[in-house]
């Protein structure tokens, strides 16, 4: 394996929700991203996905737990510390009409991280750069003068990826970046991920709760429910023998396009999430687990390696389906 | 901008041309007085006073029998000036500690809000007396007067919408870019507090013209014999049965401007909106 670009160790970000309340949005999570790999992470709405990539992206403090980058320690690293290593960390976002100032031109929206680290000496060099760059992802120079409403979701989604391998990035945290796009526009997007991927060696944390959209960028793959990892492993392993019941019913709910291949047998998940606000003691999947024991509602299930992934459950499923 | 656009602009836009065409002959008016009128503004004429409009005084004469034509141009430098000057200095002060509120946050946020919650706590004109008290009546007193009642209602609005847009995903994509904190803030968030900040000025000017005025008849501002329109209006009140016209002049003027002030900032405002440049 490649060198690990980004660890975290025991990551945790409470968020107060008054009356001292807290939200547990991300609890415990472990995990490593090395050079040019894509680390997919799937979980239901609020589940903690974005929480953890704005945490991994050092966007947001931890409450507790450590985070590395190429080893080093900078969980409490400032703002101005942290630069160094900014520009190595970049996000493309879901919602592309919010993630462009609508008031600047494509031009100046792709140049702003040219400028801010000084990578062209002129504003002319700037400008040709950003021709460059948007030419990369399939955007036309004419775009330079036009501003982001001019544009539809799938030409902005581009222009944000322009814009987040213009400082040359070794990592980009994609937070859903194509579920707000049509099924076509998708494919296009993912395409240009994986050929920006080949070409520039960049490493991607990818954010959806679209299963299928995962499997086909990812390398490895972790599956998040309520704030914490339930299990971490190989793309192909993970989605062929899932270990977690929480994954099994994940992969059991996608839905099959073939009548005569689909398995009427399958248990679909009863019951509601539990909420993060108040999440269940022991394993947080235990009130909606058929497996579920007295010592899954005690104890927290720990993060171990087997069979070569990392599982959080008491009672791992034995044979795949 | 290019010359193309913003002709076309200006052709999309006939109501803001015409408004700030009436301004700006409100301007001229104000700046050539002496030669446009015969009169002298502060000159008694004791035989012709209180007189409709004739030949001779086209809007009549006031209680003095000076001309209130005359008086309406001299009137207009006082009454422009304290209307934009000091809502210009309060936008300035008050968009400034606006944006350094929402963008700091905590204590520095605290007191700077504090700060203008008492000075929303006031009644304005109230607040506005014992501010020219202090600092002493006089053209200037009554500028600075202005501008330091109205900063603190532009510091709210413009704090509040500093918080909106540092939520946003642009100004989150500028920090995952690593775009310097004041970069941020004059780059991505004031460009989007201007459209308010339009609209806060053309509602500033005529308020400030009319607390002048109103300062002005309680003897803390412009001192008779010189005039402003607000000053005119409240001395041709007692007027207003037997000599209309002392009063309805400025009255028109103010009118006039205000409405000019506010066409202008409606068309100022969707000429900077990119979306609206499309259609």
């Amino acid at each position: 394996m490649s060198n690990i670009l980004i660890e975290a160790q025991g990551l945790t970000k409470e968020f107060p929700a008054g009356r001292g309340k807290k939200v547990h949005a991300v609890t415990d999570v472990s995990l490593r991203i090395h050079e040019g790999e894509t680390l997919g992470i799937v979980g239901e709405s609020g589940c903690g996905k974005s929480t953890l990539g704005n945490l991994l992206a050092h966007l947001l403090p931890p409450t507790s737990g450590r985070l590395y980058v190429r080893g080093e320690d900078v969980t409490d690293f400032n703002d101005r510390q942290f630069l160094k290593y900014r520009r190595q960390f970049q996000m493309i976002f879901q919602d592309t009409g919010a993630a462009l100032d609508p008031r600047m031109t494509i031009r100046d929206i792709v140049a702003e991280p040219l400028e801010t680290y000084r990578v062209c000496p002129t504003p002319e060099a700037t400008t040709q750069k950003v021709a460059e760059l948007l030419e990369a992802v399939g955007v036309s120079g004419e775009a330079l003068p036009r501003y982001p409403h001019q544009f539809s979701g799938g030409q902005r989604q581009r222009i944000g990826i322009a814009r987040a391998i213009a400082a040359d990035p070794a990592l980009i945290v994609c937070d859903e970046p194509v579920s707000a796009l049509d099924v076509s526009v998708q494919n296009q997007i993912l395409n240009l991920l994986g050929d920006l991927k080949k070409s520039r060696g960049l490493a991607y944390l990818f954010i959806s709760h679209d299963l299928s959209v995962v499997r086909y960028i990812s390398d490895r793959i972790g599956v998040m429910f309520l704030g914490r990892l339930c299990e971490l492993g190989d793309t192909q392993d993970v989605f062929h023998r899932p270990l977690h019941p929480y994954t099994r019913f994940l992969l059991d709910a996608i839905p099959v396009p073939d009548p005569r291949r689909r398995d009427d047998k399958i248990e679909l998940m009863k019951g509601e999430i539990p909420s993060p606000v108040n999440p269940p003691s022991g394993c947080r999947f235990h009130p909606l687990c058929p497996y579920a024991s007295e010592e899954c509602r005690r104890e927290v299930p720990a993060f171990r390696d087997l069979e070569g992934r990392m599982v959080a459950c008491h009672h791992p499923l034995k044979i795949s389906h | 901008m290019n010359r193309d656009k913003l002709l076309q602009l200006m052709r999309e836009n006939k109501v803001a041309v015409l408004s700030a065409l009436v301004i700006l002959l409100f301007v001229l008016a104000a700046v050539f007085a002496p030669f446009l009128t015969p009169y002298d503004p502060k000159e008694m004429d004791i035989l012709h006073r209180l007189s409709g409009p004739d030949a001779a005084h086209l809007l009549g004469t006031d209680e003095g029998g000076r001309d209130i034509l005359t008086r309406m141009l001299y009137g207009a430098r006082v009454s422009l000036l304290a209307g934009v000057l000091p809502t210009l200095m309060s936008m300035l002060l008050g968009t400034a500690l606006g944006l350094l509120s929402g963008f700091a946050g905590g204590v520095v946020d605290e007191i700077i809000m504090r700060i203008a919650d008492v000075m929303l706590a006031f009644p304005s004109t109230l607040l506005a007396m014992l501010i020219v008290y202090t600092i002493g009546g006089g053209l200037t007193g009554v500028f600075l007067t202005l501008a330091l009642v109205n900063w603190a209602g532009v510091a709210r609005v413009v704090r509040a919408e500093t918080l909106r847009l540092r939520g946003s995903v642009f100004v989150t994509a500028a920090r995952s870019i690593g775009v310097p904190q004041t970069r941020i803030a004059l780059r991505h968030i004031l460009p989007g507090c201007i459209p308010t900040m339009i609209v806060l000025f053309t509602l500033g000017v005529p308020s400030a013209i009319l607390t002048e005025s109103s300062l002005s008849f309680l003897g803390l501002g412009i001192q008779p014999p010189a005039t402003s329109w607000g000053l005119m209006i409240n001395q041709g009140r007692q007027y207003l049965y037997t000599a209309p016209w002392c009063s309805f002049a400025p009255c028109v003027a103010i009118m006039l401007i205000v409405l000019a002030f506010n066409f202008l900032g409606d068309g100022l405002r969707d000429a900077l909106d990119p979306h609206l440049e499309s259609k």
